[in-house]
């Protein structure tokens, strides 16, 4: 019984809002500090591809980014379910918070995907399964985005988000699955849980740090817009303006 | 280490183009993100301020 009132104390705004204020500088940091690490092996480190040349290294944030694009949606979609079905607000509002950052890895996968598809295949852009289905993807983000903020009944707002994100994450398999299911031009997976990764240790290893260093920057740049969300919404009750007066500017120091 | 030079370096084989247009865009998006999340934060809080008095 205390248990559970333990676990669920963190689903109410007014007790994640310090929390998420407290956490996310140190966020911050191990991203800074991870991706620096990243940058070094990845830039420095790293020996030429045999094939590529040194268009290579842009792998270090294409797959990232990637990754990060797809995971960021099922998560979305997992917490806007939370938020719909237990009528719990705290999944709505990092639904909604998860969004933005969810659309702009899906855009940098996109871009570096481009500026990588030209010097190796000779074209920024080709209608293949994988791409296409990025592509989809950053349609969903925007599609969620547009759909929440274009009804002004908030939680009939966050219904509507839910049930797009949900049906929409049956993209996100597909994105995985594509260059298996059909014939791309995209390469298939350098990493994969079953079999031992296709590249040298070292840029396996640049790669894992970026991404996890994307998850951090993606962790602090959520919480603060899970709280400012959560001020906007809440701004009559009681909580908000007392976390407002307690913690002036900068950081959540309390209990 | 397997540059020579800093011109080298910059260089990437002739593939400077691609590779610093997209370590540049994503350097780009990550530090204009955060700054208009703090900033939509500030607001909200602003606002609340404003209300209270």
């Amino acid at each position: 019984m205390s248990t559970n009132l333990r676990l669920f104390r963190f689903a109410s705004p007014a007790a994640f809002y310090p929390l998420a204020g407290r956490l996310v500088p140190w966020f911050a940091a191990v991203a800074a500090i991870l991706a620096a690490i990243a940058l070094y092996l990845g830039m420095l480190r790293a020996p030429t591809d045999a094939t590529q040349g040194d268009a290579y290294r842009i792998i270090f944030i294409h797959v990232p980014a990637a990754w990060m694009s797809m995971m960021l949606y099922v998560v979305m979609a997992f917490w806007a379910a939370i938020g719909w079905a237990f009528n719990a607000r705290l999944g709505s509002i990092v639904a909604r918070a998860i969004a933005p950052t969810g659309a702009m890895f899906t855009f940098l996968a996109l871009w570096t995907g481009a500026l990588w598809g030209k010097p190796t295949w000779g074209a920024w852009w080709v209608w293949d399964a994988r791409l296409t289905s990025e592509l989809i993807l950053l349609f969903l983000y925007a599609g969620y985005i547009a759909l929440v903020s274009a009804i002004d009944d908030t939680r009939r707002a966050d219904r509507a988000g839910a049930l797009l994100a949900i049906v929409g994450s049956v993209n996100v398999p597909i994105i995985y699955f594509s260059v298996i299911w059909w014939n791309t031009l995209h390469q298939g997976a350098s990493v994969s849980v079953t079999a031992a990764p296709k590249m040298a240790s070292v840029m396996l290893l640049a790669m894992l740090l970026m991404t996890l260093a994307f998850w951090a920057y993606a962790f602090a740049v959520i919480f603060v817009r899970t709280r400012a969300i959560a001020l906007e919404r809440d701004n009559h009750a009681a909580w908000a303006a007392d976390a407002v007066a307690r913690a002036p500017m900068r950081q959540g120091a309390s209990s | 280490m397997n540059w020579n030079s800093a011109a080298d370096f910059f260089a990437m084989g002739g593939y400077g183009t691609y590779v610093w247009g997209s370590y540049a865009v994503a350097l780009a998006c990550m530090a204009v993100e955060p700054i208009l999340v703090v900033r939509r934060h500030q607001r909200a809080r602003r606002e609340l301020q404003g209300a209270s008095r």
